[in-house]
Formats: structure tokens, C-alpha cells, sequence
């Protein structure tokens, strides 16, 4: 392996970036959520000991065949029409050839010359301009397993690898877009909405973490206004919105810097190391395998009848645009409205919610905004942990709502209920946090303590009338905050006159 | 037992108690223990296992239990079909050792027949030969002529069932490797419909060509065994989802207003005089027989053989790229990194014929070479089809040889690879088409056995046994031959006009992660650059706006429910991996230290 030197910018480059076009193109492998593998039943569960969701078929032993899982495919065409692609009516398999122990036939069945669909756009928008990305394909293929390497952290000085095929043959879809990007921050906004998407779409669940969702990026750069394409350099392992983003920029720099000091851009493939912040040579376009591809003779052409790619359609959950123009027409704020949707189960849950509450939605929206996202995140819990669900969460809202219990006990009830299974009328009854409505006890105490401050009665009948703020204190106090201050106000005043 | 017992009598025998499967079993046994040293024909006997199950049978029977069509029959399997719990190898090293995790449908299917599996037949490493002189483990013999090769590539299955150590066997066909052993031999044998029967769990050689069969000694016998073999596979996305009639039910119908085409192709130069004269005479029979003979013509016939040679070889290296000695099989010792260890392993464990045909394969898949060789192949296996499709519009069946050759004598072809191609010459095409076909023996020569091909269309297999059937029965006593005007077949063109072409070995071996050794690499270059010398024919085929062929038998896709089916490796690990830690595969460092 070569030992790369770390690229050193010589040059003021950033004040020669604005000289060039940048061209991006994205390619991203969304995890399908399906049960079982693409061409096997095996288990699709992570995180489980090594080899455990494995079979003779997803570890290549001889004479296992693949049979391609129905549901892979409905999402693939789901995830296509959400993204206006055009679905092809025949898709091949191919054998994509090479040998890596992570990849236990030594090919991986994808898709090559007939890929499940093309031809589509997504347009995103920043500060108000829409850019449209247009998108080449989409097709499904199989995963890799992984490898663990043994006696050093990364695959240096490693004295031997583990290899765990539970991840392979998980399905994936595969969606490549037009290098019709032009910066790092349209790179990142088109991934965020690609993935909310397809997370609405309920293709994937987008985890970039467990690599559910994987990204990696094509970058050239060209003099303004050139026709001439600059040297294509792939990124791989861009894993998170920050990788991309870092990746990007930092590749701007590094090939103007190679461009401004007379030299050439060598093709090559390069990984982003995050500890660095740099890209890194991998290989070059000569040492790139050569994959050999050709039709899977184990599968037949995979056909997608109108009828499916219309069932498809009529199941497709709401989608994000969807989901905006709904919650505006609700009344939301702009600004609630995309808090609302950085996140499928937030919005669920706010859906659900608003289905059982009582009163307008926008007061119920500030308050699920501001009390309750407020509450989860001190709880420490989160909306998969929560022990909370929108029938608990609305009927505190509703408890509130109605005056059973003041904003501040439900509050309150809130915190309990996200960390504890229990249901907020047990706590607001063991808690005795229900609101005092009864006239005669609250003017009985009103009583009490006008007799307790005869000073105060006098500074009040003196003509300073402020002095009526703390006796609504000393009511309510006596009575554990339970009470409308107005009607104590309404009493108090009575008893005074 | 006798030499000329056959299933169906030997079924009643068991059925009506006049021998215990048991005993039956044991017999067989017994004389494949004392016989096989001479023959080789198994590699493998499981008399344990085979007894076990002869006592399940003997206690249904005395219980009154419903028994299956293949009640206590002795069955030979190849070694290239997975059954659990045993030892399958494929005739080839780098699989000595692997312990099958699960079964074969097939095997699932004779099991569920009642059938008893004695043995694992030995077979050409990968299916890859025409004589059964490729196996790691030892050559097998002809039982007709202990001096003569069985023929290939399941010729452990043919020995076995011709020296009477079987009933039946199962073998499996990639481009005449049932045929051409049944006709060596002196047995029927049936390559099936592609899709017919289920390939899961047989080990891939070509798998677009790939198509398990029975052998028997009696057309009626491979009827039985086909009625129990095939059928839809969910696990097999190429199967046939279509009903299985009963194939032993319309073999008595006489052959009346059948057509029967003679290619004039089968019987040019390169067949011998002995071949072509019993053929012929076989033909003629048919006529007798009340059917109709008619010469066609089959012009594509030329290109079959190099068709099939890069179509076969192209898929055999993706398929044998499993064999990397990470999970299972043969891993080589002491190697610094993983790159060597695959190679090193790969290079140790494949024997030559193995190695030529994965360095081939991966060669014509290469850049800038797949249009040349692979896609050329499949757009004329598309004109073979047409032409065959042609020829089924005029005829029922074509009737042709099977080998051009009588059988030969051991070592006589294994060091001219390209002459042993030729051997499959007419057996091929029936792969690249995806039809059934059979051989059944329709006389001698010099004491060999001579054998009659026949082929029908697609799914017809209950009107090619049939057609078998007839000829079975009616062959009595020798008659005139049929005479046919012959066309000099194309393919079996003369040595002297192949020019070889230069392949870049080196490189090659890169990508197919083998090590050639120098005293190696003289030799295989030559013999690739015959047979590339050879494919060139190709060259000649009008191949302008065809569409290739990818799959022989177009039928609709099948597709899985998403249902979680959990495997239980046996003995709750992944038994066959050569190093572990905990349950992960275990191998050298990616990099060298």
C-alpha cells in the first residue's frame, strides 16, 4: 500500500475557488426495511452476534440459489416513484465480480445495465431558490458482510480479520443522482431530503449511524463557465451530513490547489478520514477492478407489471411535501412546521396527538414544540424510549385544556409520564394535583388568611391596592397552587369590598 | 440380485414383502463394498445412513403405512448434491472435508419417495470433463471394459447403476454429462427440461446449462424417477411452476403420426462409421414403429459447442469464486495475508481442467473482452434456439447420436482438452436451448456401447419417454440403415485450421485469484489458445440484431414473501469453516504484516 502524504495547499487557494464550477454528484445505498434478506429469510435485526442471521445461502456455500424478496422490490419501487423516477418494466440482476472475504460468493448480485428505475428528479431549496437534482437510477442490490479486524483498530497492522455475515445479503437501493450539484451545502441540503423521503416513504429508517443510510460522493471541478468536464474523483464513507459536508469542501480546495499549481487530477477513488478531515487516495482509476459483469443466471428478469407499480402507489404513506402543505393549511408556523418534520416519529406523534386533543391546534403545537420536546429532552429519554404515547401525552394536554390541572402540574405529569408507564389521572389524583373548584373552600381560606394579616387588610383598605397580589400568593400557597388565581382575585375582592 | 432387475420389479418385491428393504439394501451394499475398488464409481458408500432408512421403510411396511413410488430402492447420488450431514465434494480437493449443511430438493424429493441413497458417486471436479478422469479422487472406470472411461461428467452415477451397484442415480447434465455417460455405458439417461427439475442445492457449474437427471437401466425406470425429481421449487427462482404429469402413464401409446427429424448435421464427418450406422438403424426402426422421418436441418448446430464452451466457462468462474477458503473448504497453510491465502487455497485446491475453464471464463468476462466472446455467445445461443424452435414446428422429436465417438479408452483424450470438448459436440445445444433430451442404447460396436439421442421440445418429456419406450421394446434384431444425405458439421473442424489466440495468462490469473506455476503456464496458455482458436467460428454467425440469451426457458420470476426463516447451522455452528473465533470466520490479516 502507498503511504500517502498529506496535501498541502501551497497556494492562496480559497481566494481561487470562486474561479471554478464545482460538479457533484451523489450516490446513496438506503437500507430496505424488510424482514428478511433480498435473496434469503434470514433475519435483518442489527446489532446480534456474529453469524447469527445467516443461512447456506447469504454465506455462499455451494448449490444455494437467490430468490429475490417481494417486499425489497415494492420498496424500491416506492422509494422511486417518491422520487419521479420512472419505473423500468424489466430489471436484470447481474453478478458483480470481485473477491473480498466480506463478500462470501465472491460477486454481489446487483443491478447493472437495466437498473429498477430512472430518470428522476428531486428539487431542493435554499433561501428561497430551487435547484432541481435530477436522478440517473435507482437499483436494488445485496450487502457485504463485515469484517473486524484483530490486533490493531483499522486494517493496519492487523494480524488477522473476523468475518461476520449477518449484514450480508440485506437488501439495499442504490440511488444515483446527476452530477447536477454545485456546492457542499446543496449536497448536504438534497441528502437531508432525500432521506426524509424515504424515511416518510418508510423505505428505510434512514439510521446513518447503524449505516442504515450510506453516502458516498463524485466531485469535479471545472473553470467557470468550461464546458469541459474536470477529473471525476469519487469520496467514499461519507456517513453523516458533517462527513459529506467536510468532504466536500475540503476536495473543492484540494483539487483547485492541484489545478492552481499547474498539475493534473489523477481519477482515483479516495476515502474521507473524519479524524483528519481529509480525503485520502484509495486507488486510482488503473488499479480500480475490473468487475466483469453479466446477467445473474440464477434469477430471471425481474418484471414490474402497471398493476404493482399502481398498488404501490395507492400505499404510499404521506410524504414530506405532503406532510408541509398539511400542517400549513393546519395553521402551523413555517418554522414549527419544519421542526415537525426533521423527524417521521415526531410527526407521527404530533399527528396522533392532534387527533385526540381538545382546542385549536396551533395552541396544542406550541405547546408540543416547546413543552413537551423541552420535557424529552431533559428526561434524558427520547421518542423511542419515552414511555409516553400520544393517548398519555394528549390527555394531559386535554387536563390542562379543560382546567383540571394548572400548565405547571402539567408540566409536571409530563416529566413523570416520559420516564414511568403509568397514566397521568393516577399521578394528578396521587399527586393531588386536580384543580380546586369548590367556592366555599377557597372562601374559607380566603377567610383565614385575611384574619392571619389584619395589617395587610388595613394597608389595603389605606387605598394600596397592590397589596391584593399577595394575598392571592398566601390563597393559593394555602390551597398547593391548585387554584384559578382569577377566582381567588373574584373573592378576595368580594370579601374586602 | 440379478443384472437386469429393475426398479419397478424391485419396488413390487419390497412392497409385497419377498425382501425386506433391509436385506435388499444390505445386498447392494454389500456388492458395491466388494465391487467398487475395481470400478470407482463411488466415492463415498453410506451404509449406516442407507440401513437407517431401510429400517424406517421395513417398519412403514409392517405397519401398513402408504409407501412411496421408490420403496427401498438403492439410489446413487452425484457428488455435486448437497445432503446433509454428509461429506460432498464435487470431485474436487478444495472441497475434501465439507460437511453439507442441508439437502438438495431433489435429494428431499427421492427421500420423500422412500428411496435409500447408498452412496455419493464420483464425477469430473465441477462437472467439468467428458470421461470422469478429472475427479481428485480417482478415475472411474467403465464397468462395460475396465480399459475404457465411463464417459462424463457423471460417470461415478453411470458406473454405478451399469455394474448393477445402484437401481438408479441421479446425476446432473451441463452439456451432455448425464447423455454421455448413459451412453458409454449401456443406460438410459435423461437431462430434463431446464426448470423441470430444482437446482437448489446442487453444486453449479454453469447454472443458466445446469439440469439434475436420472439415470436407469430401462426407460420406464428414468420415468419413475423423473416422477418423483420433478417439479416447482420455491427455492429455485428458475423453476417451473407447471403440474407433473405422471411420466410412466403414456409410454405403452404406439407412435403413430409421430415426427421424427434426422439433422443431417449429427451424422457429417467427425462421427464414426460405427456411431452413424447404429443410429441410423435405430432410425429406421422408428419408421417400422409407424412413425414419420423426416431429415431437417440444423445450420446453427455449427456454433453450438464454442457457444456452450464460453457460456459454460463464463459462469463456472463467478460461480467458483466461492471457493476462497474463508468459510468452508480447502484453506492453504501458513500464509501471511488474506490475497495469498485465497490464491495459494484456489491454486492447491482446483485441479487443471478446473483452472483452464475458470481462467477462460473470466478472460472472455473481462473488459473489452465480453462483447468478443460472452454477449457473442449469448446472441447465438438465441439463433440456436430459433433453429430448434424451427425444427419443432415440422418434427416431435430429433433423433440424432449422442456421442460422435465410441467410447474411449482411458487417457486417451485427458491431455488434448480441445479433443474432449468435442466429445460433447451433440449434446450441448440441447443445454444452450434448455430442452429435454435422452440417451438410450441402440447397439454395439467393438463391445461399446452405442447410444441414440433423442430430444423434444420444451416440457415435452412424457412424449420423449415415451418415444424411448417404444424404441425400447421394439428393438429386436438389426435392420438397413436410414439413409441421410450428411452435412459436414462446422464445429468439428480440423485441428490444423485453429489458429490459437494469445491470451495475457498473467493478468487473468490475477483476476481469478490463481497462481500459475511456470511449468503450468506453457501448457495452459496453449490449450486456452486452441480453444480460442476454436471459438472464433463464431466469428461467422449473423448475429446482427439479435438479442442474447440469457436463460434458456422463459417463464415469469418467482418471487419470496418477506418471512423471516431462520437456519440453524447444524451442530449450532458454522461446522465447515477452517478457523474461527467464537462464531466469526476467522482469516489471515487483509495486509501483510
Amino acid at each position: 500500500m502507498t503511504v500517502i502524504q498529506p496535501y498541502r495547499i501551497r497556494v492562496k487557494v480559497p481566494s481561487l475557488v470562486g474561479r471554478f464550477d464545482t460538479v457533484i454528484g451523489l450516490e446513496i445505498h438506503a437500507q430496505l426495511q424488510t424482514n428478511s434478506k433480498l435473496f434469503c429469510g434470514c433475519s435483518t435485526t442489527f446489532g446480534v452476534e456474529p453469524n447469527k442471521n445467516t443461512c447456506p445461502t447469504c454465506t455462499g456455500m455451494p448449490g444455494v440459489l437467490p430468490v429475490i424478496n417481494e417486499k425489497a422490490v415494492t420498496l424500491g419501487i416506492r422509494a422511486a416513484l417518491a422520487l419521479n423516477m420512472t419505473i423500468n418494466p424489466q430489471s436484470i440482476f447481474a453478478r458483480k465480480n470481485y473477491f473480498y472475504p466480506d463478500l462470501p460468493k465472491g460477486y454481489q448480485t446487483s443491478q447493472y445495465d437495466y437498473p429498477l428505475a430512472s430518470d428522476g428528479y428531486q428539487d431542493i431549496s435554499i433561501d428561497g431558490i430551487t435547484t432541481r437534482i435530477r436522478i440517473r437510477r435507482a437499483h436494488l442490490e445485496e450487502d457485504a458482510g463485515k469484517l473486524v479486524h484483530v490486533g490493531s483498530k483499522g486494517i493496519i497492522g492487523a494480524t488477522g480479520a473476523l468475518v461476520d455475515l449477518n449484514r450480508s445479503g440485506i437488501p439495499l437501493l442504490e440511488i444515483v443522482s446527476e452530477p447536477d450539484i454545485k456546492t457542499p451545502e446543496q449536497a448536504v441540503v438534497y441528502l437531508k431530503m432525500l432521506r426524509d423521503i424515504l424515511v416518510f416513504a418508510k423505505v428505510t429508517d434512514g439510521n446513518m449511524e447503524e449505516g442504515s443510510l450510506r453516502c458516498d460522493a463524485n466531485i469535479s471541478i471545472q473553470p467557470k463557465g468550461s464546458t469541459l468536464l474536470g477529473t471525476r474523483v469519487e469520496i467514499k464513507n461519507l456517513n453523516s451530513f458533517k462527513f459529506l459536508k467536510k468532504a466536500l469542501e475540503y476536495e473543492v480546495i484540494r483539487q483547485v490547489g492541484i489545478l492552481a499549481s499547474g498539475r493534473d487530477i489523477v481519477q482515483e477513488t479516495r476515502n474521507f478520514d473524519p479524524a483528519s478531515g481529509r480525503t485520502i487516495s484509495m486507488r486510482s482509476k488503473e488499479e480500480s477492478p475490473d468487475y466483469r459483469y453479466f446477467p445473474e443466471p440464477d434469477l430471471l428478469p425481474l418484471e414490474i407489471s402497471p398493476t404493482w407499480i399502481e398498488m404501490v402507489r395507492r400505499e404510499m404513506p404521506v410524504l414530506p411535501h405532503q406532510k408541509r402543505e398539511e400542517y400549513i393549511r393546519l395553521g402551523v408556523e413555517a418554522e414549527q412546521v419544519e421542526h415537525l418534520l426533521t423527524d417521521l416519529e415526531l410527526s407521527s406523534l404530533f399527528d396522533e396527538c392532534l387527533a385526540k386533543i381538545q382546542g385549536p391546534s396551533t395552541d396544542f403545537t406550541k405547546w408540543f414544540l416547546n413543552v413537551f420536546i423541552g420535557e424529552l429532552s431533559k428526561s434524558g429519554e427520547n421518542l423511542r424510549t419515552m414511555k409516553a404515547n400520544s393517548d398519555r401525552l394528549a390527555k394531559i394536554y386535554n387536563l390542562m385544556r379543560s382546567g383540571e390541572i394548572s400548565s405547571h402540574s402539567a408540566t409536571k405529569v409530563l416529566g413523570i409520564c416520559l420516564v414511568e408507564q403509568i397514566e397521568p389521572d393516577l399521578i394528578v389524583d396521587k399527586e393531588n394535583l386536580r384543580i380546586v373548584k369548590d367556592e366555599s373552600l377557597i372562601a374559607s381560606k380566603v377567610e383565614e388568611i385575611l384574619a392571619a394579616h389584619e395589617s395587610q387588610v388595613a394597608v389595603y383598605k389605606s387605598g394600596r391596592t397592590k397589596v391584593l397580589g399577595f394575598f392571592i400568593g398566601e390563597v393559593m400557597k394555602a390551597l398547593g397552587g391548585k387554584v384559578d388565581a382569577g377566582i381567588i382575585k373574584r373573592i378576595l375582592l368580594d370579601k374586602l369590598e | 440380485m440379478g443384472i437386469n432387475l429393475t426398479i419397478k420389479s424391485a419396488v413390487r418385491m419390497i412392497k409385497t414383502g419377498q425382501i425386506s428393504a433391509v436385506d435388499f439394501t444390505r445386498t447392494y451394499l454389500d456388492k458395491a463394498t466388494a465391487m467398487n475398488p475395481s470400478i470407482n464409481a463411488y466415492l463415498r458408500l453410506l451404509p449406516d445412513r442407507a440401513l437407517h432408512r431401510a429400517r424406517e421403510i421395513d417398519r412403514k411396511i409392517a405397519k401398513g403405512e402408504q409407501l412411496g413410488p421408490l420403496c427401498g430402492i438403492p439410489i446413487a447420488i452425484k457428488d455435486n448434491m448437497n445432503l446433509k450431514g454428509v461429506e460432498i465434494s464435487a470431485g474436487s480437493r478444495i472441497l475434501q472435508g465439507f460437511r453439507s449443511p442441508f439437502n438438495a430438493t431433489a435429494i428431499e424429493m427421492l427421500e420423500a419417495a422412500d428411496a435409500i441413497i447408498i452412496g455419493i458417486t464420483n464425477m469430473d471436479e465441477f462437472a467439468m470433463g467428458s470421461s470422469t478422469e478429472n475427479s481428485a479422487f480417482g478415475i472411474t472406470r467403465n464397468p462395460r471394459n475396465l480399459e475404457y472411461v465411463p464417459g462424463g461428467s457423471s460417470g461415478g452415477s453411470a458406473a454405478a447403476v451399469a455394474a448393477d451397484l445402484a437401481l438408479g442415480a441421479l446425476g446432473t447434465d451441463t452439456g451432455g454429462s448425464i447423455r454421455l455417460p448413459a451412453s458409454f455405458c449401456g443406460l438410459v439417461g435423461l437431462k430434463p427440461t431446464y426448470g423441470r427439475v430444482s437446482r437448489y442445492g446442487i453444486i453449479a457449474y454453469a447454472s443458466s446449462l445446469d439440469q439434475v437427471g436420472p439415470f436407469g437401466k430401462t426407460v420406464e425406470d428414468v420415468a419413475l424417477l423423473l416422477n418423483v425429481i420433478s417439479g416447482f421449487d420455491g427455492h429455485d427462482a428458475t423453476s417451473l411452476n407447471q403440474p407433473v404429469p405422471d411420466y410412466t402413464s403414456k409410454l405403452q401409446k404406439s407412435l403413430k403420426g409421430i415426427r421424427i427429424g434426422i439433422p443431417q448435421e449429427l451424422f457429417g464427418e467427425g462421427f464414426d462409421e460405427a456411431v452413424r450406422t447404429n443410429v441410423l438403424s435405430a432410425i429406421t426402426e422408428f419408421s417400422k414403429m409407424g412413425a414419420e422421418i423426416k431429415e431437417i436441418s440444423l445450420p446453427t448446430l455449427d456454433y453450438a459447442l464454442a457457444t456452450y464452451y464460453l457460456i459454460a466457462c463464463a459462469e463456472a468462474s463467478a460461480n467458483l469464486q466461492r471457493y476462497d477458503g474463508v468459510r468452508f473448504g480447502h484453506r492453504a497453510k501458513g500464509t501471511k495475508s488474506l490475497q495469498e491465502m485465497i490464491k495459494k487455497s484456489r491454486s492447491e485446491g482446483f485441479g487443471q481442467e478446473v483452472q483452464r475453464r475458470i481462467l477462460l471464463g473470466t478472460y472472455i468476462l473481462s473488459a473489452g473482452y465480453y462483447e468478443a466472446y460472452y454477449l457473442k455467445a449469448q446472441k447465438v445461443r438465441t439463433l440456436i434456439q430459433r433453429d430448434f424452435a424451427k425444427a419443432f414446428d415440422q418434427v416431435d422429436i430429433i433423433a440424432g447420436p449422442v456421442s460422435p465417438v465410441l467410447p474411449f479408452k482411458l487417457g486417451e483424450k485427458i491431455t488434448d482438452p480441445l479433443s474432449m470438448y468435442l466429445t460433447d459436440v451433440a449434446t450441448t445445444p440441447i443445454n444452450l436451448v434448455g430442452i429435454p433430451a435422452l440417451s438410450v442404447p441402440c447397439g454395439e460396436a467393438n463391445s461399446l456401447p452405442i447410444g441414440l439421442q433423442l430430444m423434444a421440445n420444451h416440457m415435452q418429456e412424457q412424449l420423449l419417454l415415451r418415444v424411448a419406450y417404444q424404441y425400447e421394446q421394439n428393438k429386436r434384431g438389426t435392420s438397413d440403415p436410414y439413409p441421410i444425405n450428411p452435412r459436414r458439421l462446422g464445429a468439428m473442424v480440423e485441428r490444423d485450421q485453429v489458429a490459437p489466440v494469445e491470451m495475457p495468462i498473467d493478468k487473468v490469473a490475477e483476476l481469478a485469484y490463481l497462481v500459475i506455476s511456470d511449468e503450468n503456464k506453457s501448457s495452459l496458455s496453449r490449450d486456452i489458445g486452441d480453444i480460442l482458436g476454436y471459438v472464433d467460428l463464431l466469428n461467422k454467425a449473423d448475429i446482427e440484431e439479435t438479442l442474447p440469451t440469457a436463460h434458456p426457458v422463459p417463464t415469469a420470476q418467482h418471487l419470496r414473501k418477506d418471512e423471516e426463516t431462520p437456519f440453524i447451522h447444524p451442530e449450532g455452528t458454522l461446522g465447515n469453516a477452517p478457523d474461527k473465533e467464537g462464531n466469526a470466520f476467522k482469516i489471515p490479516p487483509i495486509l501483510e504484516r
